[in-house]
């Protein structure tokens, strides 16, 4: 009897050497974390390949595929079926079965594909593909064969074991989580910075969120918010670890003692090395923001260039180049943006000046920022009360 | 923890969770069934019943068990519409409503009704002029709250109902008394009632229960149809733990009616003299004498109220905020507005509410802690 399965191809990692078995457990470890809620799995590999079966009854694709593909790395998630042995009547056979269930009703074009992994199977594919396809063809007249466009490929896969299946689900791509070293994103809630976390999450990158919480001002809703943030990134990922770091009191010495309408840009230096003290605890090598050029007042040329000049590490901004519509349509297709929508403040947003500067001056900012001379001892202190959630 | 925002909603007496739990483990039979078990909790719902019927001076008959108040006033307002639509469409309510009552209003005035919406004054009363002046032949109901739950402003509810039965013995009335029940004394016969909605939470009872008061011959359509339940009025098998369980809440309020009154409103005294005390601050709505003792609205002004909410949160105090929590949109309170209260005010409005548990104590500790916080946040309002 045939089983019903998830076979998952996994692209780009399958190329990367030695490396390769860490990426495919961490990939392992994802799809666990992200289905092992629902019932009881296998996640088992045969070479190229992962199999998710089910230990207990029937395999639900509905159910599972929600979960499946987000997760990076993968390339594309095949709902199919498992043969029981791995002799031509048996393929013949589910074949013939597995086309009747999906298209037994519909006039179709088809063909078949055959790949053969396994060696020890002898036939060729070619020759598996025409046997398989002429005994379809005898048998159910509603077929006819279109090997340049058809409407349905019948996937023949022959490695441990056979699978079929015909229906290809491609993922999102991308490399599997921590595959290309480790990032500290700031995320504040909004709209942007979960999206720009995604993007680099997306090229493997281990991303870690920093939240910066200033309770009054900022409420236990607002944190809660963030951390529902990180748990969608987390569906994509598989893991995520989100720093909390306590910035009130930071935030008020910079009311005190900075121009107001340049707190935004010392605020945001000061959080960019908070984010680089927690970097270089943890090994990270890059910060991640979700600066849009041009959007806000802190993200003009000028912004950029006077926020950049205090940081070390490298600055990924995967949505420079982007518009508001264009973050907001991305954050709507990674579910992100109901969550953001919530109408919590942030921190960023409670002393906001009226008429923010535009063009700020680094000397001057420099200048100024040489006089805050509690500023050193407030980040480090914020940076050690951090809260670490780990999703 | 202090807890001073019982109106918003109250921590259920251990009776109250007592009476729940026998219920649900030893009485938990359904009332509809002709059984023994049945009979049983037929008599907690009844008993219940007599004990709310006693405290508001109705007949156990008249008593309908809700889920709450939101859907004692859904039924009051779009039942009176449906029961009474060849008399008339025409609604009055005020402008300091609860949204449960203001957002059936609305609905109503989209499907072709007619409502008028008395404004309040400064002090957040109505004027009895201007609502004899809007009853019409054709009005069928008004509706208005006893206690106002963000300033706790009574209205003369007495007068009210002389005033409508006067010019339209036809026009209904209904209170919404969820902030007033069991807190102040109702008499729907000198109110002249013919509909009244509570809540259980506000009084120590279970969530999710409530009753409407329907005075026996008023023809208002049943809301929730289905098995015929509660005389056909109300369908849905009776909710006997939630309702035995508010009997018991409603019995101890009404116990304790006067002395709780007496002991909150020593309480809301304190609190309000230590506050005004403090620079720059005011007391919203009607003074100490013209609202209930269970609710007191005061203005910070130079701070954000969220902002102090959060803060005496830190320090273990709960209360409420009455700006909108995002000031950058410039919406407060309907009900500040309506009495003509500036924004600046209503941003800096917080409400304290109390219940016959609140210690003097606690109030000084509040009091302590208003003092510090207040000054240190004003220094850093933007």
């Amino acid at each position: 009897m045939a089983e019903k399965v998830l076979i998952i191809k996994y692209g780009e990692i399958a190329m990367r050497g030695n490396n390769r078995y860490i990426f495919i457990n961490r990939l392992i470890s994802a799809i666990r974390r992200n289905i092992d809620p629902l019932g009881k799995y296998y996640v088992v590999r045969d070479p190229g390949r992962l199999i998710v079966e089910d230990r207990g009854g029937e395999l639900d694709y509905d159910l599972l595929l929600p979960h499946v593909e987000p997760i990076f790395g993968l390339v594309a998630v095949c709902p199919g079926i498992r043969l029981a042995d791995m002799t031509l009547e048996t393929i013949i056979e589910e074949a013939y079965q597995h086309m009747m269930e999906l298209y037994g009703d519909q006039e179709v074009s088809f063909k078949v594909k055959t790949r053969r992994a396994n060696q020890g199977f002898t036939m060729p594919s070619m020759e598996v593909n025409s046997t398989v396809g002429e005994y379809l063809l005898e048998h159910m007249p509603n077929l006819r064969v279109d090997v340049h466009n058809p409407d349905v490929v019948l996937n023949i896969e022959i490695r441990n074991s056979v699978y079929i299946h015909s229906k290809i689900i491609k993922t999102y791509g991308g490399l599997p989580y921590g595959s290309s070293g480790k990032g500290v994103s700031l995320l504040s809630g909004g709209i942007d910075s979960p999206v720009a976390t995604w993007l680099m999450a997306k090229r493997g990158v281990e991303v870690e969120g920093v939240y910066f919480h200033s309770p009054p001002y900022t409420s236990e809703w607002a944190k809660e918010k963030v951390i529902d943030l990180a748990k969608r990134i987390a569906d994509f990922t598989g893991e995520f670890r989100l720093y909390v770091v306590p910035f009130t009191e930071l935030q008020l010495y910079l009311l005190d003692n900075v121009a107001h309408d340049k707190l935004t840009i010392h605020l945001k230096r000061a959080m960019m090395r908070a984010g680089e003290m927690i970097a270089k605890k943890d090994e990270a090598m890059a910060l991640i923001t979700g600066d849009s050029v041009g959007q806000v007042a802190s993200q003009t040329m000028e912004g950029i260039f006077a926020i950049n000049a205090v940081c070390e590490l490298p600055v990924l901004r995967p949505l420079a180049g982007m518009d508001k519509q264009e973050i907001v349509d991305l954050a709507q297709k990674i579910g992100t943006f109901e969550i953001s929508a919530r109408p919590y403040e942030d921190c960023c947003t409670v002393f906001v000046a009226k008429h923010p500067v535009t063009k700020p001056r680094l000397n001057y900012i420099e200048k100024t920022e040489r006089r805050l001379t509690e500023l050193d001892r407030l980040l480090e202190e914020s940076v050690q009360n951090a809260e670490i959630i780990d999703l | 923890m202090i807890y001073l925002d019982n109106a918003a909603t109250t921590r259920a007496m251990p009776a109250v969770a007592e009476k729940m739990t026998y219920m649900l483990c030893e009485q938990f039979g359904n009332p509809a069934s002709i059984s023994v078990m049945g009979l049983a909790v037929e008599k907690e719902i009844r008993h219940a019943a007599q004990i709310l019927a006693r405290g508001i001076h109705c007949n156990e008959e008249e008593v309908f068990f809700t889920s709450g108040g939101t859907e004692g006033d859904n039924w009051a307002i779009f039942g009176t519409a449906t029961g009474y639509r060849r008399q008339g469409r025409h609604f009055i309510t005020t402008k300091i409503e609860h949204p449960a009552v203001k957002n059936p209003m609305k609905a109503l005035e989209e499907d072709g009704c007619e409502v008028t919406w008395l404004s309040v004054d400064a002090k957040g009363h109505i004027s009895l002029e201007e609502l004899a002046a809007a009853i019409r032949p054709d009005t069928v109901l008004v509706s208005i709250i006893l206690v106002n739950n963000e300033t706790g402003v009574v209205q003369d509810v007495a007068a009210i109902g002389k005033l409508i039965k006067e010019k339209n013995p036809h026009t209904l009335f209904h209170v919404d008394a969820v902030q007033a029940f069991g807190k102040y004394p109702i008499h729907v016969e000198k109110m002249k009632l013919d509909l009244l909605t509570m809540s259980g939470h506000k009084i120590h009872g279970p969530k999710g229960v409530g009753m409407l008061y329907m005075r026996k011959g008023t023809k208002v359509k049943p809301f929730i149809l289905g098995g015929g339940q509660q005389k056909g009025q109300r369908a849905g098998t009776e909710n006997g733990a939630a309702v035995a369980a508010l009997g018991v809440a409603a019995e101890e309020a009404f116990n304790h009616l006067q002395e709780s009154i007496a002991h909150v409103a020593s309480l809301k005294k304190a609190l309000a003299e230590g506050i005004l005390a403090m620079p720059n601050t005011q007391i919203n709505g009607d003074g100490l004498e013209g609202a209930s003792p269970y609710v007191l609205n005061v203005t910070f002004q130079g701070l954000r109220s969220e902002v102090l909410l959060h803060d005496l949160e830190s320090k273990g105090i709960f209360v409420s905020a009455g700006s909108a929590c995002d000031s950058k949109k410039k919406v407060g309170s309907p009900v500040l507005t309506a009495m003509g209260m500036p924004f600046s005010e209503i941003e800096g409005a917080i409400r304290f509410s109390f219940c016959r548990y609140n210690t003097m104590e606690e109030i000084e500790a509040c009091l302590a802690a208003l003092e510090k916080s207040v000054p240190f946040l004003r220094k850093y309002n933007r």
